[in-house]
């Protein structure tokens, strides 16, 4: 049951399920997503929770420690969305034969590079089959873990370690998928965008509704990595504010195919304000490159006007 | 009482399934394996089990989900082959180190290149280090048995390991042979019910499976895993002295046909041994002492006790259905001939690659093993490397 409002106070007070002591750099933005998705499951309520490997796995259950209050599995990398689907049919299996009669909610998460790229086809398999579960993607835009390379979430110019902006590169030349898109024409009952705003009520009403919905649910969760998109990590909260006020990262979801927007900036901001921020787009700025810039709106801006013509907005 | 039937070797198998009656099956189609997830899914479809049948996208996530059902709790099994397993190589390895006591029926087939969809060993050899219990079959019976048995070894608390039900592509999936079934209600009291210690959705505890384990602490669970491999052995043993108290047919690390007393023996797994079987009858109808030491359990790999079974022998011809690229023969060859060293065996050793890509072997080409065992028994073996039988050079 969907509980409809949203009490901060006693959402907040709630106890953590991702315990303190993990080993995320301090102001990572997965750690934020996960603590907050998973304060959205309603006590009492048990859950199994997945990850694809990532930062996230090798940081909070490094043997023998582990920072999940409720069962947690980890297998690969890109089978995230395959290995939960199994937990989830072994839960239906066993309710159907009696033995067991607790409620169980199933969410995994993946970062970028687990989701959109190498995850993917196990992530749509188990969408597609209709699993009672929900895949999280922490999407910070780059295979961090690994040391900052582009995945096919990295936004186009980005400085990363496979995409260097140097004499003959601008950093990456391609746009980022619309993965919330695809998951979208997955005609899953529950789709939606999300990032850290304010005192975090679209997140918690985003993760409520994707866990408390029956049948598979999609969340992409803007996670910046201040590492990876260098900038300190006591900015997050107006990096992201930025995204949203730009419609670099629009607030929207899509429910029994109806696409919503979320938030409509009044004054949508330029592009160079989200950017200027961050270092991995410093080459930008240089002169010579205004072009570039140019270039980056017209994405958002397309991108932007897609989204309003889906929502009729 | 024992019912008697005609089946193929993937009907055999679909029926021990659908008498246990596991909790999930993850499943991708792949040639020749294809019809075993196709018979769990009509058992299914007409209420003759409750299984939980997942229609993966492919075979990676056939395992993947494998692994989550079974963390979780559930008896689980899939079925692939070739490629299939192949593309499940990661996740083999995740599923053994996790100790899952999954069942993987493996109709085996040789892996691409070039494409083919007929027997092979390639499969599961390559797979033979992922830490998964290895059980071979030489005809539709055995791979009925060898099921039936799987879950007892696997879910052993000395071994909680995945096990790996082999048997060979076409030649004992699809060809329909007589076969002894066993009554529902024996099958069932054999198998037991699956009763995890740990498991996600164990209301009482919470669990966590698959963590990241650095230098200190990896080690120790990779030799933990090992041990429960060595154990398994016994396991096995135990189980197959239980299953013959119930069907009347033996079973144990190895078959030995008339090997007790032969000069010339050949080793190898699989539907071709009922061929060597044919060949041997025949040779000791004329005084030639030919045996078989027949390999059904690879993983955990009895090479002590194979190569005591050996000791006598003049001349031993070890056969892979399987060329591994080493450029010294197949992998029976490299362990078994490894261990008849360790153990001191004077023998003179043929190591022989055959029937690739569903090659024929005939039971002629076996009269001529033989016969070029007895030609080394006196004269040595004059090649290096190992040889290939059925192929134009």
């Amino acid at each position: 049951m969907m509980e409809n409002k949203f009490n901060f106070k006693e959402i907040q007070e709630r106890p953590e399920r991702l315990a303190p002591g993990h080993r995320m750099c301090a102001g990572c933005g997965g750690t934020i997503a996960v603590r907050n998705v998973l304060k959205a499951i309603h006590p009492g309520d048990k859950a199994v929770v997945g990850n694809a490997t990532g930062c996230l796995e090798v940081s909070s259950f490094t043997y023998p420690y582990n920072s999940y209050e409720d069962s947690y599995i980890h297998s690969a990398f890109e089978n995230a969305g395959a290995t939960l689907a199994g937990a989830e049919t072994a839960y239906k299996a066993l309710q159907k034969r009696g033995k067991i009669k607790e409620n169980y909610k199933f969410i995994t998460f993946g970062g970028d590079g687990g989701t959109y790229d190498i995850g993917l086809q196990s992530l749509s398999g188990a969408m597609e089959r209709g699993h009672d579960m929900v895949y999280v993607c922490y999407d910070n835009g780059a295979y961090m873990n690994t040391g900052i390379q582009r995945s096919s979430a990295t936004p186009m110019y980005a400085d990363t370690t496979t995409t260097p902006a140097g004499t003959q590169s601008n950093g990456k030349p391609q746009v980022r998928k619309d993965l919330v898109a695809v998951m979208a024409a997955h005609n899953i009952p529950y789709t939606a965008q999300t990032t850290f705003i304010g005192n975090l009520k679209d997140l918690y009403v985003k993760s409520e509704k994707a866990i408390y919905t029956e049948g598979p649910a999609f969340l992409n969760i803007m996670a910046p990595c201040p590492r990876g998109w260098r900038f300190e990590a006591a900015d997050m909260a107006e990096i992201c504010k930025l995204a949203v006020e730009t419609c670099y990262w629009p607030l929207f979801e899509v429910e029994n195919g109806k696409w919503i927007i979320n938030y409509e900036p009044k004054n949508k901001l330029p592009i160079e304000d989200f950017l200027k921020k961050q270092g991995r787009f410093k080459h930008l700025f240089k002169k010579g490159n205004e072009d570039l810039i140019v270039q980056f709106q017209e994405e958002v801006d397309r991108r932007w006007e897609e989204l309003k013509v889906k929502a009729n907005a | 009482m024992a019912i008697k039937e005609r089946m193929s070797g993937n009907e055999a198998v679909a029926y021990a399934i659908k008498q246990i009656n596991p909790d999930v099956m993850p499943a991708f189609p792949i040639t020749p394996s294809t019809e075993l997830p196709q018979f769990v899914s009509n058992y299914i479809a007409n209420g003759e089990i409750d299984t939980e049948f997942i229609p993966v996208e492919s075979e990676h996530s056939s395992m993947s989900a494998a692994i989550g059902a079974s963390a979780a709790g559930a008896r689980t099994l899939t079925a692939t082959s070739s490629c299939g397993l192949a593309y499940m190589w990661e996740v083999l390895y995740v599923a053994a180190s996790d100790r899952l006591p999954i069942a993987l029926a493996l109709v085996n087939r040789g892996l691409t290149g070039p494409l083919n969809i007929n027997c092979e060993h390639s499969d599961s050899m390559g797979a033979r280090d992922s830490g998964w219990i290895q059980i071979y079959a030489e005809n539709n019976q055995e791979a009925y048995d060898n099921f039936v048995m799987a879950y007892r070894i696997a879910e052993h608390k000395d071994v909680m390991l995945p096990i790996m039900a082999c048997m060979d592509g076409f030649i004992t999936s699809h060809a329909v042979e007589n076969i002894t079934l066993l009554e529902d209600d024996l099958v069932k009291n054999f198998v037991g019910e699956y009763k995890p210690e740990h498991y996600l959705l164990n209301k009482d505890e919470v669990m966590a499976i698959g963590p990241y384990a650095v230098s200190n602490y990896c080690m120790e669970a990779k030799r933990a895993q090992a041990q429960a491999m060595m154990n398994a052995k016994q396991v096995i043993l135990d189980v197959a002295k239980e299953f013959e108290e119930m069907s009347g047919r033996k079973y144990g690390l190895f078959e030995e046909y008339r090997l007790e007393d032969a000069d010339y023996a050949v080793v190898a797994i699989g539907s071709a041994c009922g061929t060597a079987k044919d060949a041997i009858d025949k040779l000791r109808e004329k005084g030639v002492k030919a045996g078989l030491l027949k390999v059904r359990v690879f993983r955990p790999f009895p090479g002590k006790e194979m190569a005591d079974a050996l000791a006598n022998c003049k001349a031993i011809a070890i056969m892979d259905r399987c060329e591994s690229y080493s450029a010294n023969g197949g992998p029976l060859s490299a362990e078994l001939g490894a261990a008849l060293f360790k153990n001191k065996n004077q023998a003179e050793v043929l190591n022989i690659v055959y029937g690739l890509s569903g090659r024929d072997m005939t039971v002629e080409d076996f009269e001529k093993i033989y016969e070029d065992l007895a030609d080394v028994a006196v004269n040595g073996v004059k090649e290096e490397g190992y040889r290939y039988v059925g192929v134009r050079e």
